[in-house]
């Protein structure tokens, strides 16, 4: 084994070329416990910590570009505005430790269903900006997902950052696991409300091989919003509509049963947790309103 | 490989590190520290937490190359750091700290005056994980205090939520938790009443 | 309405009940009842307390152990050679290697390989054994042992291993056991009958009947199991190791090396928590062995991944009750069958076995029992002792069982219990008279007397804290789906090694003068494993001997036996051997006094003398000397061996015979919130009342209460081994997969302590440590029971179990 210790994100993409089976290291959560258990003997270790362009972030006019390895504990404290899912998400990464040192870069490298970034990332909307010597792409982060554990990118390329679209309206995040802190998901949910384009994106975790969105919940509530009326007259969702969003979300999984959950529980996990977002957000985006709108008496 | 870096105020030096050990295996093996604790080397457990550049971490999932150049607090020198902390000035270590420390040398292997030596008085947090009972086998206590004494120094009036949450990557699997809890109320207690 | 023991009851919660007389006054600061803090809580909190994962030596070699990746196999070939040619391996040993014809170990019935030979009964059975320069080089070395492997069909439950054609998991036994069990693959059989249930079932107006589970539960224990073994001149060895019962492992490992016993040399290492996991050997005959073989120290350390095929886990356990009752709330009799699975090998299953039967039936007075528990042999992960000890399994099972009566009679389940509750004078299943307090009915009122915790304690004026909620940070309710349920449960354990074992610890205790002040040494070989029974016997020894300054010498094979850290028992009998020495100390002490000073006053032969404060003084107070003075040069010093009253065997074919020592009771009341559409539980509050006899040390036994508690609300609601049962490989063998709670699971735990003194031991005092374990795991499942109106019938129920998903 080797260890490669770049300096600088020139001298990390030459590395990669140079040594494409290299392993990416930033927060380690997951490479380090792969070499501890003796899982994985990479040839090259790809050492990303003294890349400090990888640890900053930028808040734009419509998207946040997000340094790979800017630690969850970062986004938690300081995007929760701009990114609420993704911050929700952050807060229920692993522990206090963990969420110090992993980032959403380790997350995308590894891919892996039950990431917890992943459906805050889907529901938000995002691009991976990857990165080679050969020049730099944003993968759109639907296409990025490609099977269990496997991305779209190539040998040579780095995670540079995400651009994440800023939240114009209210996000949730939902996890299940069996303990009530430090839980890989059984599986996950996140929603996001996107009043200007009057749509509503979502993310499952952990209920398909890949991260996955649920469209036909999407289209379904996309078009019952639109015919009744709701984003303009905030009204609240009915229950049947609710309903069939968490029914059709249930339906977007391909889960497996394995030791964390039976596939049967994580179907009916991702339906409650899609009428509870659902209405968590909606619930948001008509306290909005009505704050916007001072005669509900709220302020 | 080498490695190069500081624990606990004193510059370390490692040699012929295989570049797949831990932070964790360096410290326990190499540089006679094993005060941080080898008990899942998964991030499960939290008992091998040790402060990066200040901010608690998992040692064990910290390749001992990432460490080069940066500075390293450990359950050893916890009091040390504490009362650094206390007299207002950096955590690190004065030189003519670093001289003593040098002079008494670290004789790892059997546990006497490892890194801490001139051992300082206790800090107000490892007092308290004795005085309310937190400590039977003791083996999560070392990442235990080292990620109270770092909550304590951010929120030093936590709620028992509070608490619970920055605690809650610490597994501890001997006292149910109560003395645990107990004992930071009473650390933060005491640094309140010290102020 | 409650029907408390007549005499017990008393508001407040204060201690009732005399403890035996303190022979010794409590004039001695840091005594017997005192909460005097750990003599190693300094070196804990410093990170300087040596754990045996800690041990390192000059020169030493790191030790890595091949294991089999097939649960059955015969063994067809095994190459090391290109193993042995790796640079910076100094050793490689398979079976073939062993110096002795003694291959195999155990704790009753050495049926264990060292190394696999010519068949593996398990997954991550010990295959080859390694010695390198460094971990990694052990490491890629012991991947490169090539073994070839014929499998065998796997036997993992009682259908496959009883079936007629059924492979046979030992070939050749020829155990004591045998004679009594229907079938090879049944390790060992316990009946035990009294009275008539085919009468008694005629009386009764209810009878319920169920079918348990109980999965397999790993201690968890944090400090892995390691070692460091150092080849010594003499051609011996010495071990620093990590481990419940230092002269158990002695008899074990100096037969297979080939040495006599006084040439394998073993002093306790730090203890990273046990549970009884450490009661069976992991890695210490194959650290001695690669250290006799190189000439060079070797440690060998578990990660986390090896540490769950490293050790025995508890018994996960099917169980059939059939309860009957009649109208009025009183048991006619209660008819079981306890199914443990003991896995590949025997370790501590026997005994197991004799508990599971023998406390069956739980803290009740039932004159018709019927009940037989036995134990498997199947190719599972062999499973031993654990905390709670077959009484774990049989009190989940019960404690639903009584639940259900009381629910089909319509009395309140505390009330039913407390109509049913043994006492003092009761006998047992196994005919034996309970001679110390039982204050079953007691432990319950106090337990439903604690306040409630607050309703909906989540909400706050920001909305709801969801750490505080089913779900914790994963941010799955605000409150909604979310149902209170609130369940009671109460256990008996016993204390101490049962079944005729000679159950003795042994203590030296030196009493000499040391730069003028009176310091007592106290020598044992008690494995500390966070317990606290050095806190114990420090204090023991301030008491008896009237001393500030006590020494506690390391635990090692030098002194005899004090037993097994394990069954509640140390306090007890180590403890009791610490007392006991220290009694003969005092009289030779006074004795000597009597010799130089007896002469100058008269009260040295006429009073009562006793040792306080450091001096002679006279029961009226008058002080006649100074021990430093009394000593002199001289140190007083003894060693003497213990015992607790014998106990007696069952009988094989009825279960009946005083097997048991002593008994020990706690009682819980589970509050817990239940989110019923997503199955996720939060337990609120886990109230436990204890009668602990007599707090040694009021603080460690609050510790000893609360932690056993949160053992078994793990086993409740998350802990479990997953063994496919195609492959009888185990599935989630990390910290990733195998969840323990965390502080966020765990809920505020009040306790009321009871000591009620047991005559017949040390103080009073009654062991503590493994009751609470039993009945908190039922008092949670019955209060999910409560929340979700669900007949949950297995342990730990998932969240598929309360969603109807599984």
């Amino acid at each position: 084994m080797d260890f490669l210790r770049p300096a600088s994100w020139e001298e990390a993409l030459a590395a990669k070329a140079a040594h494409p089976t290299a392993v990416p290291i930033a927060g380690g959560t997951d490479v380090m416990v792969e070499i501890n258990f003796d899982h994985r003997r990479p040839e090259y270790l790809l050492d990303l910590n003294r890349v400090g362009d990888l640890y900053e972030w930028e808040v734009g006019e419509d998207s946040v570009r997000l340094g790979a390895s800017v630690p969850y504990t970062r986004i938690m404290e300081n995007l929760r505005a701009e990114l609420p899912g993704l911050a929700i998400a952050s807060h229920t990464v692993a522990s206090p430790q963990i969420r110090n040192r992993g980032g959403v870069g380790g997350n995308l490298g590894t891919a892996s269903p039950a990431g917890d970034a992943h459906p805050a990332l889907l529901a938000a909307g995002a691009e991976v900006e990857a990165v080679s010597v050969r020049g730099s792409r944003r993968i759109p982060i639907d296409d990025f997902y490609t099977g269990v554990k496997r991305n779209a990118l190539a040998p040579d390329e780095l995670i540079r950052s995400v651009h994440i679209k800023k939240a114009e309206g209210p996000q949730q995040f939902s996890k299940v696991g069996t303990r009530n802190a430090m839980v890989i998901a059984v599986c996950a949910f996140g929603l996001a409300l996107h009043p200007e384009t009057r749509t509503v994106r979502t993310g499952i975790g952990s209920a398909a091989p890949t991260p996955v969105r649920a469209r036909a919940a999407e289209e379904f509530l996309n078009a019952a919003l639109d015919e009744g009326g709701f984003w303009e007259n905030g009204k609240i969702i009915t229950p049947s509509v609710a309903k069939q969003f968490a029914d059709l979300c249930a339906a977007a999984c391909n889960p497996i049963d394995d030791v964390r959950g039976t596939a049967n529980y994580r179907r009916h996990a991702v339906g409650v947790m899609a009428r509870r977002t659902l209405t968590w957000t909606w619930e948001s985006y008509r306290g909005a309103r009505h704050a916007s709108h001072p005669k509900g008496g709220a302020a | 490989m080498r490695v190069n870096f500081t624990v606990n105020g004193r510059p370390q030096e490692a040699d012929d590190v295989w570049e797949g050990e831990s932070l964790l295996y360096v410290l326990r093996e190499r540089l006679g520290l094993p005060g941080s604790k080898n008990a899942c080397e998964q991030g499960e457990c939290g008992s091998c937490t040790v402060r990066l550049d200040g901010v608690p971490v998992c040692s064990c999932l910290v390749a001992a190359g990432q460490v080069e150049g940066r500075e390293v607090v450990t359950v050893e020198g916890l009091a040390e750091y504490a009362k650094q902390r206390s007299r207002g000035g950096s955590a690190g270590t004065s030189l003519d700290e670093a001289q003593r420390w040098a002079a008494q040398g670290t004789d790892s292997r059997t546990g006497e005056g490892t890194g801490s030596s001139p051992r300082a008085a206790l800090s107000s947090v490892q007092q308290a994980f004795i005085d309310a009972g937190a400590v039977q086998c003791g083996f999560c206590t070392p990442g235990l205090l080292v990620a109270a004494d770092e909550m304590l120094e951010h929120n030093p009036d936590p709620t028992d939520a509070d608490i619970r949450e920055a605690l809650s990557g610490n597994l501890c699997r001997c006292t149910g938790y109560e003395k645990i809890m107990d004992a930071v109320r009473l650390a933060a207690a005491r640094q309140g009443e010290a102020v | 309405m409650t029907s408390p023991t007549p005499g017990l009851a008393r508001a407040g919660g204060a201690p009732i009940g005399a403890p035996t007389k303190i022979t010794q006054g409590s004039q001695t600061k840091g005594g017997v009842g005192e909460s005097t803090l750990r003599p190693d809580g300094t070196l804990k909190v410093t990170g300087e307390f040596a754990y045996s994962s800690d041990m390192w030596h000059e020169d030493m070699l790191w030790g890595q152990i091949l294991r089999s990746t097939v649960a059955h196999a015969e063994i067809v070939s095994i190459d090391t050679s290109e193993a042995l040619a790796t640079p910076g391996v100094y050793a490689v040993l398979t079976y073939d290697d062993l110096p002795t014809g003694v291959r195999h170990y155990g704790l009753e019935i050495q049926d264990t390989p060292v190394l696999a030979h010519g068949k593996v009964r398990h997954h991550g059975e010990p295959v080859a054994v390694v010695a390198a320069d460094h971990p990694e080089t052990a490491r890629r070395a012991a991947a490169k042992i090539r073994v070839e492997y014929r499998e065998l069909p796997v036997i993992t439950d009682e259908a496959s291993a009883t079936a007629p054609d059924a492979v046979l998991v030992h070939e050749h036994r020829t155990d004591h056991h045998m004679a009594h069990v229907p079938h090879p693959n049944v390790l060992h059989r316990q009946p035990i009958v009294r009275g008539d249930v085919t009468a008694a079932r005629e009386r009764a107006d209810v009878i319920v009947r169920g079918e348990y589970t109980f999965g397999m539960q790993d201690q968890a224990f944090l400090g892995p199991e390691s070692g460091l073994a150092v080849p010594e001149e003499d051609g011996g060895v010495h071990l620093y190791i990590a481990t419940q019962w230092l002269h158990s492992d002695l008899r074990q490992i100096a037969p297979v090396l080939g040495l006599p016993p006084e040439k394998v040399r073993m002093t306790l290492a730090g203890v990273g928590g046990a549970f009884g996991g450490r009661e069976d050997l992991s890695m210490q005959i194959h650290a001695c062995l690669l250290a006799l073989r190189t000439g060079k120290p070797v440690k060998i350390v578990y990660n986390r991944f090896e540490s769950f095929f490293g050790h025995v886990h508890r018994h996960p356990a099917k169980l059939y009750y059939e309860h009957g009752a009649t109208r009025d709330g009183k048991l006619t009799h209660v008819k079981c069958r306890i199914v443990l699975d003991g896995g590949a090998y025997a370790s501590a299953s026997p005994a197991v076995v004799g508990n599971a039967s023998s406390l069956g039936v739980g803290p009740y007075v039932v004159d018709d029992v019927d009940i037989e528990a036995i134990a498997l042999y199947t190719n599972n992960p062999p499973c031993g002792a654990m905390r709670g000890f077959g009484a774990v399994q049989a009190c989940f099972a019960y404690e639903a069982q009584m639940d259900k009566v009381a629910k089909e009679l319509g009395l309140d389940p505390v009330e039913f219990r407390q109509l049913n509750a043994m006492e003092q004078g009761t006998l047992m299943p196994t005919g034996q008279r309970v001679d110390s307090p039982a204050p079953v009915a007691e432990l319950l009122r106090r337990v439903k007397a604690m306040p409630m915790p607050p309703e909906r304690q989540w909400e706050s004026s920001e909305g709801a804290d969801v750490r505080q909620l089913p779900g914790g940070l994963s941010n799955t309710t605000h409150g909604e789906g979310v149902v209170r349920g609130v369940g009671y449960a109460v256990g008996i354990k016993n204390v101490g090694f049962s079944e005729g074992f000679d159950d003795y610890s042994t203590a030296r205790v030196r009493l000499e003068a040391v730069a003028g002040e009176p310091v007592a040494t106290v020598h044992t070989a008690m494995a500390e494993v966070g317990q606290g029974g050095v806190t114990v016997h420090a204090q023991i020894a301030r008491t008896e001997l009237g001393v500030g300054q006590v020494n506690i010498h390391p635990a090692n094979t030098e002194v005899g036996s004090a037993g097994s850290t394990s069954a509640s028992r140390q306090t007890y009998v180590t403890g009791g051997a610490v007392k006991n020495a220290c009694e003969i100390v005092r009289e030779k002490v006074l004795e000597l006094g009597r010799r130089r000073f007896g002469a100058h006053h008269p009260a040295w032969a006429t009073a009562e003398l006793l040792l306080e404060g450091g001096k002679v003084v006279t029961d009226g107070g008058e002080v006649l000397a100074d021990l430093v003075d009394v000593l002199g040069d001289e140190a007083v010093e003894v060693e003497e061996e213990w015992r607790h009253r014998p106990t007696e065997p069952f009988d094989p074919r009825t279960g009946q015979g005083d097997g048991h020592v002593q008994y020990s009771f706690a009682a819980h009341r589970a509050v817990v919130e239940v989110d019923t559409e997503l199955g996720l539980v939060k337990v609120i509050e886990l109230a436990c009342a204890q009668d602990v006899g007599k707090a040694l040390n009021p603080l460690s036994v609050l510790g000893q209460i609360q932690g056993g508690t949160t053992q078994g609300l793990g086993v409740a609601v998350m802990e479990e081994i997953v063994v496919d049962p195609k492959t009888a490989k185990v599935k989630n063998p990390s910290f990733t997969d195998y969840l323990i709670p965390t502080i966020l699971d765990t809920p505020t735990i009040p306790v009321d302590v009871l000591e009620l003194a047991d005559t017949h031991a040390p103080y009073g005092l009654r062991g503590i440590g493994e009751a609470p374990t039993l009945s908190s795991t039922p008092a949670v499942l019955a209060a999910i029971r409560d929340a979700t109106g669900l007949d949950l019938n297995r342990t730990p129920v998932r969240p598929e179990h309360l969603t109807g998903t599984a």
